[in-house]
Parts: structure tokens; sequence; C-alpha cells
């Protein structure tokens, strides 16, 4: 399978999503923000980084680069599409995902491993996981605290994918949000970094099961 | 002589013996132009010379070595044709006049120090030095500074994996960033910054060129503080991480694609140094043309533009064939690429600017060609052998490992850690809290070990052994990991240099790790030197960091540093004796600073290494843990709290119970063995003449001496925790 990886100027984790692709199985395909054509993929990573120097406001300028027109086509039409860290951030910019992703709560920023619960798994990114089931993700950011009008009809519309389990929530995130999808489940973001944890040398793997979850869709 | 170029060169630093060497190289009055690129390039800062008479005696030669002292960084040979490149720079005066942009520039250069040698920088460390936490000016340092080191390397996609940070008063008036960046590199593919052809053309890259940072060398680098420097707030540089961001990546695609001949950052002395520094390490000159320039603000003049410090630029050394394609790559990245000028025979770097020539001197001049001075100096006399530590030994061992956990500079670094990236590049295998760093080497199942130490108070009371201790430090912290100690980088951080005193410290350093490096193998490849670390007149200590590299031939045989279960064996290598001469303990208990530091054989430093690295290899450890500030006690806590696995121990012999706890003898380190392992371990120690005895288990979830302590791992957990953000105020 065939899962782009777009490259903003200023990502930083697409070539750690790249192997984590590579190491499941799968295989990337890089794509690149000026080039408004996603190549034939399958799926769609939008990594983590600071595109554009996220000098105005985190995603804001990434949303209207060519590639996210294609984007925003390719989600339209189902197409499975993952937003990680910055790459969320530019997904609620892009209207592709509700809610919006604000300063961290303790004004600094957080890296650290931290405890998600699985809330939704009817999306093309954690079908392979266990409903309530828990995994262990790295966080890093400065700007990763989640917002919504309505919380609980985010959640009762069955939109809330990741919470962080109870003492986890590193940001401040509104009902410890940590992920939410569209209502079709076929583009979800995340502030987690599920690319940092598929290798066990490196430490938890708590990242596979999302890849897994794409890899292993009927495509 | 113009009145104007005689106020002007001794307000740029440059002594009157200084002025009259250069009218003597060209001949004639320099112009004002020239005047500037002398003053930033003969500073101390870019020319090292109250350092270089001493810094040769530094071993540099090694078989893994491909690239000592001399180019941006050093180089070594990992095998299996990668090669890894890595360098640690000071930016110590910038980040007390401006914690957050001083920081963060530092690591932004050091970042640039490695990519011109044409690797792609993959993780950096930081260590650095500050007064009391819990005072208001210490904290606006290092929340600024922490800061501004994870602004800059998180956003470049550089993980910050290790380091070291401690606090004493003798910091307060003037901090210490030292910050060291590692990257890999196909060795077949290594650049330097040698303009060997005439005619080649030397390409700027990056950022726009304005006033920011003038005189960053000179005045900020190269003078001690005195009150009222805010007022140097303007010599410090800007950052722009995302322009570095591009920059790494356009660079490592020229290099992939084999378009550059060279490469070269610019840093200090900006323009002037990356021109100077191509043209004379190959005996060229250069015709530059500053209208090239890109500049922030047109009305700057010739001087300001060839030596301002304005950060993420690099000057490309390109054939004229390649021009295209390289301004293909710089224009599809989005940065600025404009030809700067043209290598020529003859080595005069000759200046255009506005239709006039501004500047016309001789590369090597500027270069290799500044004054060396051997100033004068006082070998300190080393403490007696009688000299006492003066520590009193009556306290209850409870109180003393909570007290030494309850230290902000032995507790836990996580408040500063947490603020910065360590997982980008997936190859962090070890990161902060462990001994040493473990990066894997891409494209390979190597792993290289990185750590860096250096202990001022010990360097205070003896700056030979103390320099000798630092790197006996660093390299067992690498060897703990398993990792084969290969090569050195310092940065030596020392106050003024015309003070017989400090220089006669600074030499007794150098001889120190000179004899340190030569027992345990290990050639310097490169690092820096930091004069004039004193504010108002008091000086810093001594403090020589040492950054230690080494490799490990399995990433996966990477030991942790911490207990990772129960039912293993406690075992101690080394001997423990009395000494407390600058210890932790003695700063915490009497707040003075008397004795000798541990003594260091030297011999049985390396004997200890290669028994860690057979040890390793054989996979017969689960944990190993140096001891060093705080000793044992320190080296404990933190073996249990990070998994909270706990241990039952008793006290290595023929020392009383608390000093046991608290001596910091060199030369040993705590390991966790499977019981099935206890033997083979016992005889290879004995092979290696490696003192080692069993002390105990671990298990259950409390610390436990029979008799003496017994604490829940979780309370040993929160003391050490809690330490530093107390310390700053975050927690009652």
């Amino acid at each position: 399978m065939r899962i782009g990886v777009v490259t903003f100027p200023g990502s930083c984790d697409d070539r750690d999503a790249g192997a984590a692709v590579a190491s499941m199985g799968g295989d990337p395909v890089a794509l690149w923000h000026g080039d408004g054509d996603l190549r034939g993929v399958d799926a769609v990573v939008l990594p983590g980084g600071f595109s554009y120097g996220d000098y105005l406001r985190c995603g804001a300028i990434a949303r209207f680069s060519p590639v996210m027109g294609a984007v925003a086509g390719f989600a339209r039409s189902g197409g499975p599409v993952l937003g990680i860290c910055n790459g969320f951030q530019v997904l609620c910019e892009a209207g592709l995902l509700p809610g919006a992703l604000l300063r961290n709560a303790g004004l600094r920023f957080v890296c650290r491993e931290v405890e998600v619960t699985v809330e939704s798994t009817t999306t093309a990114w954690t079908s392979a996981c266990t409903a309530g089931g828990s995994l262990t993700i790295p966080v890093k950011h400065g700007e990763g605290r989640y917002v919504h009008d309505d919380p609980a009809a985010l959640a009762a519309a069955g939109q809330v994918v990741f919470r962080y389990a109870p003492g986890h929530n590193p940001n401040g995130s509104l009902a410890d949000i940590a992920g939410v999808r569209n209502p079709a489940g076929n583009v979800v973001g995340l502030m987690p970094h599920p690319e940092h944890a598929v290798d066990p040398l490196l430490g938890p793997t708590g990242g596979r099961t999302l890849f897994e979850s794409v890899l292993t869709a009927r495509v | 002589m113009s009145s104007v170029v005689e106020g002007l060169y001794r307000q740029l630093g440059l002594t009157d013996e200084e002025f009259e060497r250069i009218l003597g190289v060209l001949g004639r009055e320099p112009s004002r132009a020239e005047l500037a690129m002398y003053s930033l390039m003969w500073s101390e800062h870019c020319s090292y010379k109250s350092s270089k008479v001493h810094l040769r005696r530094l071993p540099s030669q090694g078989a893994r070595v491909l690239q000592g002292p001399g180019e941006n960084a050093g180089v070594v040979d990992l095998g299996d044709g990668v090669a890894a490149v890595f360098k640690i720079e000071s930016h110590n005066h910038p980040s007390f006049v401006e914690p957050f942009q001083g920081a963060a520039t530092g690591v932004g250069g050091i970042i640039r120090d490695i990519l011109a040698m044409g690797a792609r920088p993959a993780a950096s460390l930081n260590s650095l030095r500050f007064g009391d936490p819990a005072e208001p000016l210490q904290r606006r340092l290092l929340e600024g500074v922490v800061a501004g080191i994870g602004h800059y390397g998180n956003c470049v996609g550089v993980a910050t994996v290790g380091g070291e940070v401690s606090f004493d008063p003798c910091y307060a008036g003037n901090p210490l960033v030292n910050a060291l960046t590692v990257g890999f590199m196909p060795a077949e593919r290594l650049l330097t910054g040698r303009a060997e052809q005439p005619g080649d053309l030397a390409v700027l890259m990056g950022a726009k060129t304005g006033r920011d940072g003038i005189g960053g060398a000179s005045v900020l680098a190269s003078a001690s503080f005195e009150e009222g420097d805010d007022a140097k707030r303007p010599n410090v540089q800007v950052g722009d991480p995302f322009q570095e961001k591009l920059l790494i990546e356009a660079c490592l695609e020229l290099g992939e694609r084999r378009l550059l001949r060279g490469l070269q950052d610019l840093g200090a002395a900006g323009i002037s140094c990356a021109v100077a520094e191509v043209a004379a390490r190959a005996g060229m000159g250069m015709e530059v043309d500053l209208d090239a320039v890109p500049l922030r603000e047109p009305s700057m003049e010739a001087w300001e533009v060839l030596v301002s410090e304005s950060q993420e630029r690099m000057l490309a050394l390109v054939a004229p064939d390649r021009l295209d394609d390289v301004l293909e790559v710089c224009r599809r990245w989005g940065i600025l690429a404009n030809v700067l000028g043209e290598m020529t025979e003859g080595g005069i770097v000759r200046v255009g600017f506005r239709g006039e020539v501004v500047a016309e001197v001789p590369a090597a001049s500027l270069a290799d060609d500044g004054p060396v001075y051997s100033r004068p100096l006082v070998r300190p006399d080393p403490p007696a052998a009688g000299a006492l530590a003066e520590v009193p030994l009556d306290a209850e061992v409870a109180e003393a490992v909570l007290a030494l956990a309850a230290d902000p500079t032995c507790a836990s670094k996580r408040w500063v850690w947490e603020q910065y990236d360590r997982f980008v590049g997936h190859g962090t295998v070890a990161g902060p809290g462990s001994d040493a760093a473990v990066l894997r080497v891409p494209g390979s199942g190597r792993a290289v070990a990185l750590a860096t130490d250096g202990n001022g108070r010990y360097t205070a009371l003896d700056p030979a052994a103390g320099a000798a201790l630092a790197v006996a430090e660093a390299a067992r912290n690498v060897a703990c990991t398993g990792a084969q100690p290969i090569a050195v980088t310092n940065c030596l951080n020392f106050a003024s240099p015309e003070r017989p005193e400090v220089m006669g410290s600074f030499a007794a350093a150098v001889d120190g790790m000179a004899a340190a490096c030569q027992a345990l193998g290990l050639p310097v490849t490169g690092g820096n030197v930091s004069f004039y670390n004193e504010s108002s007149g008091r000086p810093i200590h001594p403090t020589p960091i040492v950054g230690v590299l080494g490799l490990l031939e399995d990433a996966a045989a990477a030991v942790p540093s911490a207990f990772p279960r129960p039912g293993l064996d406690v075992w101690l290598l080394g001997e423990t004796r009395v000494e407390l001469g600058g210890s932790a303990w003695q700063r915490l208990t009497t707040g003075h600073l008397k004795g000798r530091p541990p003594a260091l054989d030297l011999a049985a430093e390396a004997a200890l290494h290669r028994l860690l690295v057979t040890l390793a290899t054989r996979r017969l450890l689960a944990a190993a843990h140096d001891l060093s500030d705080g000793g044992l006690a320190l080296a404990i806590v933190e073996a249990t709290v990070a998994t909270g696995v706990g241990a039952t121990i008793t006290l290595p012999p023929g020392v009383p119970p608390l000093a046991a706890l608290v001596s910091e003898s060199a030369s040993r380190v705590l390991l966790a063995v499977p019981p099935a392992s206890a033997e083979e371990l016992a005889t290879l120690a004995a092979e290696a003449g490696v003192p080692a005895t069993r002390l105990g288990t671990t298990g259950g979830d409390r610390l436990v001496v029979p008799g003496l302590l017994d604490l829940p791992v979780s309370r040993l957990r929160g003391t050490y925790e809690a330490a530093l953000p107390r310390a700053l105020g975050e927690l009652a």
C-alpha cells in the first residue's frame, strides 16, 4: 500500500513518518507541498513539524499550499488522511477536522510519553485498535491544547478518537481530547506521534496499530 | 594616521601591538572595512591567540579520525562507510545578555558546523551552568536558555538527547551554555571548507544579512562582563530556525547530488571569517562582490556587511558548471542564493562594494597569521597531599540520601529536558536521564553513545586533576552503555587569559586533559575555547567540558542505566575510598571547597572501560550506572527511581557507611547483572584487575540498606523529581 507523506517547508517528522510506514510494511511516497498531485497514493500522512515556521498560527499557512487542495479533495472522496501534531493543526485550519489547537496550558513545550485511550475504532486509522484500550505514544508540542465549542456533542457523534488517560493530559486539552475524526472516519488528527512509537528499540510501540489499521484496510 | 582609524581599532578590541602588526602586514593604514575584519578575525574567540600554544599538546591523531581540529567539526569513522561529525561550542556571553536568543543561536551555530562537513545534524547535548536557581535572575536565565535551546532544536528537527545542568554561585554572573551536536553521513561524501580551484564560485546561501551580531565574537565573546553590559544586547544574534531548517535540507540535497566542492558555515565574524578560512585553507584568494549580499538594511556599510553575524547563512563552493543546479535546489527550498565571489590564485581576498575596493588583504593574514600569545602564567599549586576536605560525616544515612536527591544539581533535570524534542530522527535509543545518550546510526545496526561532563569544583581545586576527571567521567558514562569511547570534543570555559593565574590553570587543565586522553586512547577532534568568563572581576571556576563519543557495534545491545527488573544482582566495580574534596556532599553540608578532588588512576580507568565493553558485548549487563557527583547514594537513587524497581544492598566495606554512600571516588560503576552471570562477571573483572563487589539484589519497591536505610522508592522519586521545580518556585 502506498502511503504519501507530505513535506511542507519546516516539516520535521516527515522522514520519521516515512520510516514508520516502511517498517510496518507500507510503501512511503514523498509528497511535496508545492505539488497539487498526490501521485496516486492510497493514504496521506501530514507529519509533525513547524510548517512555514508556524510564525503566524500553527498550520495557518500550510492549509493554503497546493498539496492541501489535493488532500482536501482526496479526503472528501473518502481517502484516509492522518494528521499528526502539526499535521493535526493543519487539518483543523483547513476545516477538515473540527476544533482548534491552542498554546499549552503550561505555556511550555512538552515532550513526554503519554497514555491515550482509544475512543473510536470506526476510523481508517484505528480499525485495528481495541476500543477502550490504551496506547503509550510520545507527545511533543507547544500548541496542543484542543478546544471545541461542544466537546460533549463531538463525543456523542463518535468523533473523539483518543483521550489522554487520567493524569496524562499534557496540555490542558478540553475533555482530555487527544485526537478527533471527521464524521466519515477517514480523516483523523492527533497530537501524539504514532510514528515515534513503532520500534521497540526506541521505546513504547503504541503507534503501530494506527499504521496497521490503514495498511490492513481494504483498498 | 586618521584619528577615526585610531579611535576605531581600540573600540573594536584591538591592542596597539596588534594594530602595529596590521600596519606591518599591509604596509599601509587599513581601511575601515579591513580594520573590522582584522579585529574580528584576531579576536580571542576566532583566533585562539591565547590558547593555541597550549592546545597543541592535546592528542588529535587516531585510527578512526577522518578530520581533526581545524575544520568546522571533527569527523570519525564508524565503520561500514559511515562517519560521525561532532563538536561542542560555547555561547556563554550571548546567553547572559539575551538568554533565549543567545542559547538558540548557539544551537543554530553548532548545527551549521556539523552541516558544513556534509552531515545531517542528528542530535544535540547541552552542558549548562547557572547560579542558584532559586534566585530570580538565575531562574530567568535558566528559563530563557532552556526555552531557546528547545525552540531552535525542536523547530529544525534535531533531537536534544542529553547533557548536564548544574548550579553554583560562581556562574551567577556568567552562565555557561555549551552545545554539542552530532551528525551522520556516508564517509565518502565528506565535505571540507577548502577552495582548491581557481574560478570556483562562492555562493552565499540563506538569510539576508543585517546589523545583528556585529562584534559578537570580539566585544561580546572576547571581553569580560562589567556592570551595565545590557548595552551589549544588539551584539547578540537573532535566530530563525525555520530558515535554518530550509538551509539544512538544501545543503544536504546539494551534498547528496554532489553539486558542491566545499561548504562553510557563517558564524563568528560572518562573511569575513568564512571567506578568509575557505581561501586560506587552500592557499587561495577570493574576489568578493559585497553587492551580491542581500541586505536587511540597505544603509549598511561595507564593514558591517563583512562582519555581521546574522544567522542561518552558509557559503557553498561550487564549480561554475554546477551553479545553475545549485541555484535551482536553493530556489526549490525557498532560500536565497547569490554568487558572492570567485576563487583566485595568489592568496589575496579583495572585496568590492558599490564600485570601490573596500578591502584587499592576504587571506592567510586573517585566518592563520594572527597574533599568537604565550601569555604569562602562574601554574596553580596542586593541593597538598594532606589537604583535608573537612566534611562532617555524622548525618543520618537516610537524611543524607534524601538531601542529595533534593539538591537541584544532583536531582532530576526532567523540568529541562521535557522541553526538548528527543524523538525526532527515529534514532534515540537512550535519551536524557541516561548516563549517555545512545543514537542509532542511520542505515546501520550500530549506535553511538555521547556524554558531556565537567566538574568545575574539582577543576577549581586542581585544574589538571579536574580536567582529567572530566575526560574519565564522560568516557565512563559512554562505556556504561557498552560503547567503546573513541573520540573527544572539548569546550574550555575559563576566565580572562590576561590573568596569569587563569592562564596557569588553563595550561594545567590542558595537561591533565592531554594525559587522560592519551591514557584512554581518545583523540581530541575539535572543540572550542571560551575565555573571559567573569563578571565584574569575579571569575567562574575553570570549567572544561568534555564530550566523548563512543561506538556500539550493536544498537540493540545498549545497556540502560536504571534497574530494569527485580531479581538481579547488584555489583559495584572499582574501589571506594573516603574522597570528599569538591564533592556534592561537601557543598551541601559545608558550602566550602577544600581538599583534593578524587584520585584518578588512568590505567585503572582504562581497564574499567575495557571491562564494561566486554561485559556488554557478552550481554552480561542488565544495567550499568556511573558513580560521580553524589557518589553511590545518588547512583542508586537514580537506578531505582527511573523504573520503580527497588534494591536491598550492603555498603562497600572498608569505609564508614556514610562515606561509602557520598564519597566520589573515581572509576566506579554500579551494575545490575542476572545472578547466572555473576560468576562470569567476577572472573572477567578479576582478569581485568578491576575490583568487583557484590552489594545485593534488585527487587521490591524500597531502597534498603539493612540497619541504615529503608525508604520507599516512590518517596525518593518524589524528592528527586520535585527538587528543581521546587527551587524554581513552581512547587510549594
